[in-house]
């Protein structure tokens, strides 16, 4: 039988922070995508909390994974907010568009 | 123990391939559904690993709030430049993608309600914490409310804070809109609202606005 360790929940909460990153890099569309690639990062990280915590029988990781939920729920709204108010003054949210700090 | 494996295998390998389609999907809509076919995924994992309280606070916060908040600022802005819409009759590249991200959600639910009565061999979770005899949510309050109370506390600041914020970026004060001036309303005060004449006799009063 192959038995579900703690490494595998590891491994996965590693590949969807992987994914979160290179969606972070490679996106040419635009900056919602991106706050989404933010979402999954703080997905990877409550994957790996929750996994310790059941593993190391510590209920304490599951807190923390409670306190990131708020704070991903906070910087979503945030996030979209100003990004309304850039689209009104705008007209457009494309990544090549955004350009006015020449970074 | 194979029980916990397939589920696992089940529900990561829809996790990660639903991620991955979140960032190479060219519709920015396709995209969200995906977001919210992972955050189930998630979820439904938490709550076969023993965090249930967690997997439906994932349902509720994420899938319920988050990813609904960035569909409709999606559909607002229209990110996606949608050339075909809903009302003029043709077809939606929508419907297929949403139809399949609903109908694995669907497996996923009935996955985890029929695998609810074998969740207890997954892990061992029997000394978890405090005691056996209470539930995930149960021993999530114990320590959230005693130990954590300040953090908690801080947490309603942040969301305090993230709606205030919210509103003062998205407030538009719209022009030529008559509306009542509490401010004005409150601070009238005799003097400058009314004014006694002594009207003298034969002459009337010369009234000056």
């Amino acid at each position: 039988m192959i038995s579900i360790e703690l490494g595998h929940y590891l491994a996965l909460g590693g590949t969807i922070f992987l994914l979160g990153i290179v969606g972070i890099f490679l996106n040419r569309k635009n900056v919602i995508v991106i706050l989404m690639s933010i979402e999954l990062i703080l997905l990877a990280v409550n994957i790996n909390l929750v996994a310790f915590s059941t593993y190391s029988n510590e209920i304490t990781g599951q807190i923390f994974t409670l306190f990131i939920l708020t704070v991903a729920a906070a910087e979503a709204a945030i996030g979209l907010a100003i990004i309304v108010s850039y689209y009104r003054i705008k007209g457009s949210i494309r990544i090549e568009d955004i350009n006015e700090m020449k970074g | 123990m194979l029980a916990h494996t397939l589920f696992f295998y089940f529900f990561s390998i829809i996790t990660v391939g639903s991620a991955l389609m979140v960032i190479v999907s060219k519709n920015t809509v396709h995209a969200v559904f995906f977001l919210i076919l992972d955050f189930i995924s998630v979820g439904c994992l938490f709550i076969m690993i023993g965090a249930e309280f967690l997997g439906m606070i994932m349902l509720i916060v994420y899938v319920g709030a988050v990813a609904v908040l960035f569909l409709f600022v999606v559909m607002m802005l229209n990110v996606a430049e949608q050339k075909q819409s809903w009302f003029r009759g043709q077809k939606s590249t929508h419907i297929p993608i949403g139809l399949m991200v609903s109908i694995v959600i669907l497996l996923e639910v009935l996955v985890v309600v029929g695998g609810w009565k074998y969740k207890t061999n997954f892990v061992n979770t029997e000394s978890i914490a405090i005691s056996s005899n209470l539930s995930n949510t149960h021993l999530l309050g114990n320590v959230l409310y005693t130990d954590y109370i300040h953090l908690f506390q801080i947490a309603g600041v942040i969301l305090l804070l993230s709606m205030i914020g919210a509103i003062v970026l998205t407030y538009r004060k719209r022009e030529g809109v008559k509306t009542q001036s509490y401010i004005n309303q409150i601070s009238r005060d005799k003097e400058s609202s009314i004014e006694i004449v002594q009207v003298s006799f034969d002459k009337g009063v010369k009234i000056d606005d």
